[in-house]
């Protein structure tokens, strides 16, 4: 058997075809083969075989019983080390289970491995990790290209089929446009809908939980395991979970698709544009009509994530300073050069870039200007959607502005990077959720996502839309 | 009332105005569900989020939020519908997350006013800018190793109210009023335990000076004064200090100050160049804080009788002095020792000045001497109103009293059983009293003679004499009544 969708496997699980033991045992053989991805920051085959085991006595109608799945490593996981990515944290152990890795243990789920990521998920690469740079598994021979980021390990496991899902964290699109990169399902839930207790923190109002997953029912089944209330973080949200599978309808007929004219940039390569447009046309196959829609504060996007996000991030990463826990430089003959030499060595320069960027606009001085304003830009970003959804269901988008690139490609020039982001950040500062869905191919026969946007909490009707692109892809 | 310091050269105005933090009485912190007992072992009250642990997130306390909003009702402030928690960024070891959760732009709280009480009985308002919430940091200890700083998170993320006045204040005297006062309303509230040897009363003064008339001058801040005794050293000082740099022609330099108690000095706390730049922005951690009307008139229910209007009270019904009635309501212990004393007793009514006296001087006196607070005192409110009834009805005199005052307080007896078991009921019976008398003036007959020859002065000696006789027991007004009849 092939052991490449959880709905296959969990029949076979659930048939006694197959143990859960044997079955990871595949996986960590899949694992093993395809340690040249660097996938993973932490994998220890004897504690999966251990934890198999005691699956295999659970009962058998647990809904991902037996399910290997990789962890981004930002997620605090109580038998397993979390480093973020980051040198800082490379000695910590948690001795608690975020509340979304707890859910999915809860259902019998197997751990496979702390999934590699930009360090503190600020890339868009994977290549600013502590631990090494993760390949694309779709990388043509003799090349090495990034599986995109932060989630860049998650999503590229998932790709190499090396589990059958992976969470990941999505604070400007890494969820989404690593997902498009490595030719997977990454979808970001709306902002509130998963709990973030447990989960490294970069920027506390856009960070959100979410899966990769190789089809569109697969991740159906993991967004339901993953989402729910946690008194625990005061920004979840008290709503009911769909079944998102069980809903799942292909049918796109009467939809009304929102396409937004703002997200036509020059710059642009023809083949997403020519990917978008394949897909418009598609969903009109499909009996769904098209709206040219406007989002006219799009273009502020990227310039205020870039304020909002280092801002709250600075801030968030205070509390690595050596005292309490994590990396402390050795050199110290105060409390000043403790922490000076300590995030010095500890933090990697993307990050380091990100804190002073967020220490700049939070300034006395220079609040107001930056990071005062961004936060009204973003209420306005916020509105457009709204304004939108009033006229379509959902929003067509490509992923990303471009096909993934060779690792060390735009490492030294930081705008370029962020740039990346530029299809996925609107949708994180309005809180909306966004999912990513294979569609075509470069020229180079690399792979290419379409993105999908709906309302707060309507993640149903991207899962549907996404159902058809899936099935209608080839 | 004149508060102006003389200097050498001109006469001066001391400008104050403080910034209170009170620890809330809440059995947990403000953002976690640790204890917040006092004393315990260094860090075993320390929760996951205390100790800001990678993606740990704070959930805001319900009740600390209420004795917010009480204490906001007890100040007659504006209580904000709307409030934000900003985070403060700064590094310190004690201070775990980087940041300190409090209120900036958004406090919970508004303008309010306290009033203050002076002893020639005038008052004056203090009024308040605003009451925020915000985290306590944890300690840092020097002391345990020569070499090592230790960090103890026990008191990280206690909930603390500041309570900020505006510059009213006019002398340390002042100041010293202000406190007692504002600490006597939170504890009246129950929303602090006003324990300030044990950090839970902290002030920190904002201090200049000036010529009267003038615009206020620059200000120094003394951080972190955890006495009354201190605050006003401080103030004096500090007052002095300034004065003497601005009689010479000098400027005072803006700064933040610590009071060394044991030289009684001020001196600056740190330099310019390690000014802080907070970063405060809202906390995107939490939401904000939106408050209903309905629990605010739900906790308007909950407020208790506080001093201002307790003293009212003791004015307008028991006809008490303005002084008497500050005193006895200052300490909310005393005072609701007085209202019981007059609850089970509700006959000494027209007799409270009696029980305000007797609890002010000497219940407070032997209390002191026992090192004992009003809440241990071994003599209840019950039985020093039967006292003072037993005095009230002639029962027993003045003097015996006192006796029966201290064996109460040893044996915690009521004082009917003491007067009984030892006889001391006062002897009011006139023939009984004749009797003592005849025996006197009989033994006595020399002196008799002397009196009545004009050495009128010896009354003192048979009044003396048949007092002894009686074991002190005979009522002193009628001795004298019936002892001037006899030597007619």
């Amino acid at each position: 058997m092939e052991f490449s969708s959880i709905t296959e496997t969990l029949k076979t699980i659930r048939s006694k075809k197959i143990s859960v033991e044997e079955l990871s045992k595949i996986f960590i053989k899949r694992i093993k083969d395809n340690k040249n991805l660097n996938a993973f920051i932490y994998f220890n085959e004897e504690n999966i075989i251990e934890k198999s085991r005691e699956i295999d006595k659970l009962n058998n109608n647990l809904f991902l019983k037996g399910i290997p799945l990789a962890i981004k490593d930002l997620f605090c996981t109580k038998n397993m080390p979390t480093t973020a990515g980051s040198k800082i944290l490379s000695n910590f152990h948690p001795t608690y289970e975020s509340f979304v890795t707890q859910k999915l243990l809860n259902q019998g789920s197997v751990f496979v491995g702390k999934a590699n990521c930009d360090e503190f998920a600020m890339g868009s690469s994977t290549t600013t990790s502590f631990f090494g740079n993760t390949i694309n598994p779709a990388s043509p021979q003799g090349k090495q290209l990034v599986p995109g980021g932060s989630s860049g390990g998650s999503a590229a496991a998932v790709a190499a089929k090396l589990c059958l899902g992976a969470t990941g964290t999505d604070t400007g699109g890494s969820i989404r446009q690593p997902a498009s990169f490595c030719g997977v399902v990454g979808m970001k839930p709306t902002y509130g809908l998963c709990s973030r207790w447990g989960i490294v923190a970069f920027a506390s109002s856009l960070d959100q939980a979410g899966i990769f997953a190789n089809s569109i029912e697969d991740a159906s089944i993991l967004m339901k395991e993953i989402a729910g209330y946690d008194s625990n973080d005061s920004t979840s949200a008290k709503t009911i979970i769909p079944d998102y599978y069980k809903n799942l309808n292909r049918d796109v007929r009467g939809k009304i698709i929102g396409v937004p004219k703002e997200y036509t940039l020059p710059g642009i390569s023809d083949e997403i544009n020519t990917v978008w447009e394949d897909a418009i046309k598609l969903f009109e196959k499909g009996g769904a009509k098209i709206k040219k829609i406007s989002l006219p504060h799009t273009k502020y996007a990227l310039p205020t994530y870039y304020i909002i996000a280092p801002a709250e991030a600075s801030s968030n990463l205070a509390r690595y300073d050596g005292v309490k826990y994590g990396f402390r430089s050795n050199e110290k003959n105060s409390l000043d050069e403790m922490y000076e030499l300590t995030r010095s060595e500890g933090f990697g320069k993307e990050v380091k870039r990100r804190i002073l960027i967020g220490t700049y606009v939070l300034s006395a001085g220079y609040y107001d200007a930056y990071y005062l304003k961004a936060q009204k830009v973003r209420k306005l970003i916020a509105d457009d959607f709204t304004i939108a959804f009033k006229d379509c269901d959902f929003i067509l988008t490509p992923t990303t502005p471009s096909q993934a690139f060779q690792i060390g490609e735009k490492e030294e020039d930081p705008i370029k990077m962020y740039l990346n982001d530029i299809f996925t950040v609107p949708a994180s500062l309005a809180g909306i959720p966004g999912i990513s869905v294979p569609f075509g191919k470069s020229k180079e026969q690399l792979p290419l996502g379409i993105q999908l946007l709906s309302k707060h909490f309507d993640e149903q009707t991207i899962l549907n839309a996404g159902f058809y692109l899936e099935k209608n892809n080839e | 009332m004149n508060n102006l310091i003389k200097g050498t050269k001109f006469e001066w105005e001391t400008i104050i105005g403080l910034e209170i933090h009170a620890q809330v009485k809440s059995n947990s912190k403000l953002f976690s569900s640790s204890s917040t007992k006092f004393g315990s072992k260094p860090n075993s009250q320390v929760s996951l989020f205390d100790a800001a642990m990678p993606g740990m997130l704070p959930v805001i306390n319900e009740f600390c939020i209420k004795q917010a909003i009480k204490t906001g009702i007890g100040l007659k402030a504006k209580i904000n519908h709307y409030s934000v928690f900003d985070r403060k960024n700064y590094f310190y070891a004690d201070l775990p997350q980087g940041y300190q959760i409090s209120q900036y732009k958004h406090p919970i709280v508004g303008e309010g006013v306290v009033t203050i009480d002076f002893s020639n009985g005038e008052s004056k308002d203090i009024r308040i800018v605003r009451l925020h919430l915000e985290q306590d940091a944890g300690k840092s200890l020097h002391d345990q190793n020569p070499a090592k700083t230790y960090v103890d998170l026990n008191r990280s993320g206690v909930a603390l109210m500041e309570i900020v006045s505006e510059p009213d204040l006019r002398s340390a005297e002042e100041a010293a009023l202000y406190i007692t006062k504002l600490r006597s309303i939170l504890m009246y509230l129950d929303v602090c335990d006003g324990n300030m040897q044990e950090g839970s009363l902290r002030a920190d003064v904002n201090i200049s000076v000036r010529k009267p008339g003038e615009n206020y001058g620059t200000r120094c801040e003394i951080k972190n004064l955890n006495s009354i005794k201190f605050i006003k050293q401080a103030i004096e000082f500090e007052a002095k200090r300034q004065i003497g740099i601005l009689e010479e022609e000098g400027e005072i330099e803006q700064n933040t100050l610590l009071f060394d108690s044991l030289i009684g000095k001020t001196r600056p706390m740190r330099n310019k160049e390690e000014a802080h730049d907070y970063r405060y922005f809202p906390d995107p951690d939490l939401l904000p804080l939106e408050i209903e009307d309905n629990l605010i008139q739900s906790l308007v229910k909950e407020i208790p009788e506080l001093p201002d209007e307790r003293k009212k009270r003791y004015i307008n019904d028991f006809h008490l002095s303005n002084y008497d009635s500050s005193v006895l309501t200052s300490e909310k212990q005393t005072s609701d020792y007085f209202d019981k004393v007059l609850e089970v007793h509700n006959d000494l009514k027209g007799s409270a000045k009696l029980v305000a006296n007797w609890i002010t001087s000497e219940l407070f006196a032997i209390l002191k001497k026992h090192s004992l607070d009003i809440l241990q005192s071994p003599i209840s409110p019950e039985h020093l109103g039967s006292l003072i009834k037993l005095i009230s009805s002639d029962k027993i005199s003045g003097k015996i009293a006192k006796e029966v005052f201290e064996e109460m307080f040893q044996s915690k007896e009521s004082p009917e059983k003491i007067v009984k078991e030892k006889d001391l009921i006062q002897v009011t019976d006139t023939k009984e009293i004749e009797v003592i008398i005849e025996k006197i003036l009989n033994d006595n007959q020399d002196k008799v003679k002397d009196f009545k020859e004009g050495k009128t002065k010896l009354l003192g000696f048979f009044v003396g004499q048949a007092m002894k006789e009686s074991k002190g027991k005979a009522n002193p007004k009628k001795l004298n009544q019936i002892l001037l009849n006899k030597l007619k």
